[in-house]
Parts: C-alpha cells; structure tokens; sequence
C-alpha cells in the first residue's frame, strides 16, 4: 500500500515561490493501479517522482505499507520500487539481459538466479529468451524495447511500481496490446502500481483509481467510472471529454446495466406471460427452469396470439446472450451486430441474471449511479 | 569520411611523398639508421609519457566539471583550458625551462599541457551529450552515483571521448620534436640539426617519420576504439 500525506514541492525562482505540488494526500491499496491524470505542468509526474525521491520533496510524507520512507536512503528504497519511465531508458551499451538484470545484481543475486530470472520474465512478455537475451537494444522494435523496460522494472520483484507515461513511445496499435499485456500482468503480479498519464482513455483501461491534478492539486481521486460519472468539476469534465457518458461503456458491465430478473417459467401460461411483459415494458420475456438457468424467450406478439398454450409451446433459443462481466461497449456492438435490442445476461452456468436493452442501458448511465471505491 | 577513407587519402599522399624523396631517403636511412632508432624510442617515450598523464589529469577534469554541481563554473574552465591551448607550445616550452629548467622533464610538461585540452573538452562535453534519460533511468533504478558514471554515462559517451583523445594523441605526436629545443630528446634530434646544417635528406627522413609514427599511433587508438565500442553494441 503506498499512502502520500501532504505531499508538496515548492520551487523557488527568482525569490517567489512556485507550488509545483500542493499538499496532495491519497492512498493506493495494495493490488491497485492507480492513474495520476492531468495536462503536462499539473504536477503529475513530480508526484510521483517524490515516491521514490527522485525529487526530493518540500514538506508531507510518503509511506509504503505504513512505513515513513523519509527513513530508507534513497537508493536503497529505488532498488526496491519498480521505474518505468516514458522514452523507456534501456542503456545501450548493454545487453537486454544486462539491461534486465540490472536491480538484481546491484542486490547481490547470485548469477544463476538472475539468469533464470530474466528468461522468466521474458517468457511473461512473450519474447524468446534465447533469441533476445544476448541482443543489444537497439536491435529490438520500440515495442519490444517498451517491454523490456517494464520488465527491468519487475527484475527484481519489487511489490511496488512506478510508471511515468509508460506507453507513450510506442505507435498507438502497439500501445494497444502492451496495456493489455501489462493489465494482465498487473493482475497476475498483484503489484500495486502508479501510473502517469495524460490519456484519459488509457486511465479508464487500466485504473483502478485516477487522481485527477491540476496547477499542483489534487482536484478529485476516485474510480474511474465515478470520475466519468461525477465530475467534480467543469476543468475535470472538460477533460475527461464531452463524449464521458460514452466512455462510460468500457467500465460499466452487462451485470451493472441488466434490468431486474423477472422470468417465466416453461409451464406459464401464454396469457399470464403476457401480464409479465406488461409489468416489466418489455417484447420479450426469458424463460427459466427451476433452476434459473434460461431456456430461450417467448415474444410478445407470438404470446398474443397463443392463447391457452404455455410458453413451453413457443419458446425460442437466444440469438446471443451477454455475461455479467462483459462491458457495455461489447454487448451494443453485439446488439448491433444481431439487430436486437435487448440481450439476456447469463453467468458461466447458463443462470439468468437480467436483460439488457438500450433502455436499461440509458437508464443506468443518466441514473448518476456509478462504480466506486 | 569515415576513418578509412582518411587513412586511404593520407596514405596515398604519403606514397607520392615518400616516391618523390626515394633517393633521399635510401642514402639517409643508412647513414641515419642508428640515430633514428635512438630518436624514435625516445620521441615515443615522451609522447607515451606525456600522453599517461595528460589522460590521468584530463579525464577526471573532465569528468567532474560534467558534474551537476560543478554546471555553473564548468564552461569558465573549459575556456580557461582554451587559453591555456592557444598559448603557442614554444611559449610554453620556454615557460617550463624556466621552472623546470632542460631535460625530458619540461619538454613531457609542456607536452601535457598541449594535450590536455582536446581530452578535458570531449570528456566533458561526451558526458554532457548523454541523454538525459538514461541518467535518469539509472538513478530511477538505484543506482548510485558513481554506478551510473561508470556502467552507464562513461560507456555511452566513450566514441566522443575517444575522438578527444586521437585528437591530442595528434597533436602530441606532431608538437613533441619542438622539445629538441629545450633539451628533450625526440625526432627534434633530426628535424632541428638538419634544418640548421641544410641537410634535406635529414630533415626528410625526420619529418617523414614523425608523420608516419602519428598516423600508425592514431590508426592503433582508432582500431582499440572501435574494436571496444563493437564489443559493447555501440558502434
């Protein structure tokens, strides 16, 4: 866990005094990724060069796993915080196992465990350890450069991470398939990482939290669907973008948007389905077993006209279905894809969960309900 | 043009040179045979000598004026190293007599002070010229100061550094027979006598090696050099 309080940076310049970072306080559990977001000068990036005392700060405290850092010298608390900086910073003049073994051996890993750790942490990144290890890194691709230098950052098992605009040097599909790489590496490690950036869509992929700075201040620290959703302000609404509530898709999940799970049952009879549509507003209903798992939907109109039969009669099996856990943005295209309005949610076990329609979707996103914390 | 080019260009010229004082040589060669071997040895020695040094003093200089804290009185220096270059070497030549009076002794002294410069200056600037990334990367990973100067700051600015030192080892080679005049023993030995007893084939045989001995020297640091960089990815 990596706790700031108070944290600020005054530089002196021709005798006033210029507030870089203003007192800024926040906390990121351990496991999170939390985004630092604001336009360049905002103070962003020298935050989080006071984690790790690269710059040194005025006045506040940064304390991991609820330790004062002030008391650990500043190298030996670098070689225990993971850095990953935006122009990637391998050293040329070493190999790329050189290059990755560098925090290890500063620690005093014996040879072998450093080498096994380097063809281990290749094979996280998907690069062949025989092929690439020996190599200088100017024979590698920025995107394989880019990988490289987040695994140098891990060499050494650090709990903690430090990425200042880490993606910014790659071209855009690249930098595509290396945030997603490094969100499943996150996940997997469990690292508690920091992150800056000034891409507000990046934050939305990768964050847990986004602290959003402006002039030196923290201006709102919140998950980034609340951010998306809640605005504290019009500087952090223009920024985050006038299309938010679109952004919103990629974070809000079918599970979030589905409407309550009112079903039928196989025996129900036609007419009394068609009270069930009435009370919820829907064409549709979904009809479940005893068990709750969803056996396909009858439609209004066929319900209509089946006076007397039950919905068994005329049942039908679901042209596409939706998990709880799939986002928005996923299941509109889906919808667009079978021209639909409406799909049903089910779980890994086939268990009806709720549909999702665009009403139910615009409900959820004008609702000003939002994830948090 | 790359150093290969250059070396084809001087060499070439050489050949027309040497063809064209063939039979000058050929007599004075034999007649100056032991004489040369004597001032060669003695011209390599004081440029061995006063090249050791000139790099022993020049490149901590330069590696502590590229120091942060030293930034704001490092150009002051340099400049001062600047002056020190353009007082003509006989200047100095004749400033060492006086303190340090004849012999070797002076002559690798002011020897020093002409190549210092070139290797102050490139180590200076070949440190300054190190992206500022990967200083950053360095400390950002826990290195300590002098780790960073010595695995990642000296590696990535040796060819600028190295192009110093072919520079003074230049100059060295070519100023170190004026040392004949305050008593040191170099190819000055031949140089000087033939230019006073108007003795061409001498001087030829003089000059000509003292050209000779600074190309192979150069050639030799160039090929280490690049050799060096080769083996760590840079070149």
């Amino acid at each position: 866990m990596i706790r700031l309080d108070q944290l600020a940076k005054t530089y002196w310049q021709k005798n006033a005094a210029i507030k870089a970072v203003n007192s800024v306080s926040l906390s990121v559990p351990k496991g999170d990724i939390c985004v630092f977001l604001g336009p360049s000068g905002c103070g962003k990036t020298t935050t989080l060069k006071m984690i790790n005392r690269l710059i040194q700060p005025t006045s506040g405290k940064v304390f991991i796993n609820d330790e004062d850092t002030s008391g650990i010298d500043e190298v030996t608390l670098r070689r225990h915080i993971g850095y990953v900086i935006q122009q990637i910073g391998l050293f040329p003049n070493m190999t790329i196992e050189e290059n990755i073994s560098i925090v290890p051996r500063m620690l005093g890993w014996d040879k072998k465990k450093m080498q096994e750790r380097a063809k281990e942490l290749m094979s996280i990144v998907a690069l062949d350890p025989s092929k690439y290890l020996s190599r200088y890194p100017r024979e590698l691709s920025g995107g394989q450069q880019q990988r490289i230098g987040v695994i140098r950052a891990l060499a050494a098992d650090a709990p903690i991470l430090l990425m200042d605009e880490p993606f910014g040097a790659v071209d855009p599909i690249n930098r595509e398939s290396i945030q997603n790489e490094f969100f499943q590496m996150q996940r997997q490690l469990q690292k508690t990482v920091i992150m800056v950036s000034h891409d507000i869509d990046e934050a939305i992929k990768l964050g847990d939290k986004v602290a959003v700075f402006r002039a030196g201040e923290l201006t709102q620290y919140t998950h980034p669907d609340a951010l998306l959703a809640q605005p504290k302000n019009d500087f952090v609404a223009a920024f985050v973008g006038q299309d938010r509530t679109l952004k919103r898709l990629l974070l809000v999940t079918g599970g979030d948007a589905a409407s309550e799970a009112l079903s039928g049952s196989p025996e129900t009879p036609a007419t009394k389905a068609l009270e069930m549509m009435d009370e919820i507003d829907s064409k549709y209903l979904t009809i479940t077993d005893s068990d709750n798992k969803a056996l396909g939907y009858i439609s209004r109109r066929q319900a209509k006209d089946s006076a007397g039969k039950t919905c068994q009669d005329i049942l039908r099996t679901f042209n596409a279905t939706a998990t709880p856990e799939e986002n928005l943005r996923v299941l509109l295209s889906r919808m667009y894809e079978f021209n639909t309005s409406w799909l049903p949610v089910l779980d890994t076990e086939g268990k009806y969960k709720g549909l999702v329609t665009q009403e139910s979707i615009a409900d959820y996103l004008s609702s000003g309900k939002s994830k948090n914390v | 043009m790359t150093f290969k080019k250059k070396a084809a260009v001087a060499l070439s010229a050489l050949i027309v040179f040497l063809l064209g004082f063939a039979h000058l040589m050929e007599s004075s060669i034999l007649q100056y045979k032991d004489d040369l071997i004597y001032y060669s040895l003695c011209h390599l020695r004081l440029v061995s000598w006063s090249m050791f040094y000139a790099l022993l003093i020049g490149i901590p200089t330069g590696i502590i004026l590229s120091r942060p804290r030293f930034s704001s009185f490092a150009e002051k220096t340099i400049q001062l190293f600047n002056i020190g270059s353009s007082i003509p070497t006989m200047a100095v030549l004749a400033l060492a007599l006086v303190v340090l009076g004849i012999g070797d002794g002076p002559a690798i002294f002011a020897l020093i002070l002409a190549s210092l410069l070139p290797i102050v200056r490139n180590t200076f600037e070949g440190l300054r010229q190190v992206p500022p990334v990967l200083s950053e990367a360095a400390r950002g990973l826990g290195m300590t100061p002098m780790q960073s100067l010595v695995r990642v700051e000296l590696p990535n600015s040796f060819a600028i550094m190295l192009g110093g030192i072919r520079t003074a080892l230049a100059i060295n080679v070519g100023t170190a027979p004026l040392s004949f005049i305050i008593g040191g023993d170099s190819l000055g030995g031949l140089i000087f006598p033939a230019i006073y007893l108007n003795n061409q084939g001498q001087l030829i045989l003089g000059a000509t090696v003292t050209a000779l001995m600074a190309l192979v020297l150069d050639g030799f640091v160039a090929s280490f050099g690049h050799f060096i960089l080769k083996r760590r990815g840079l070149a």
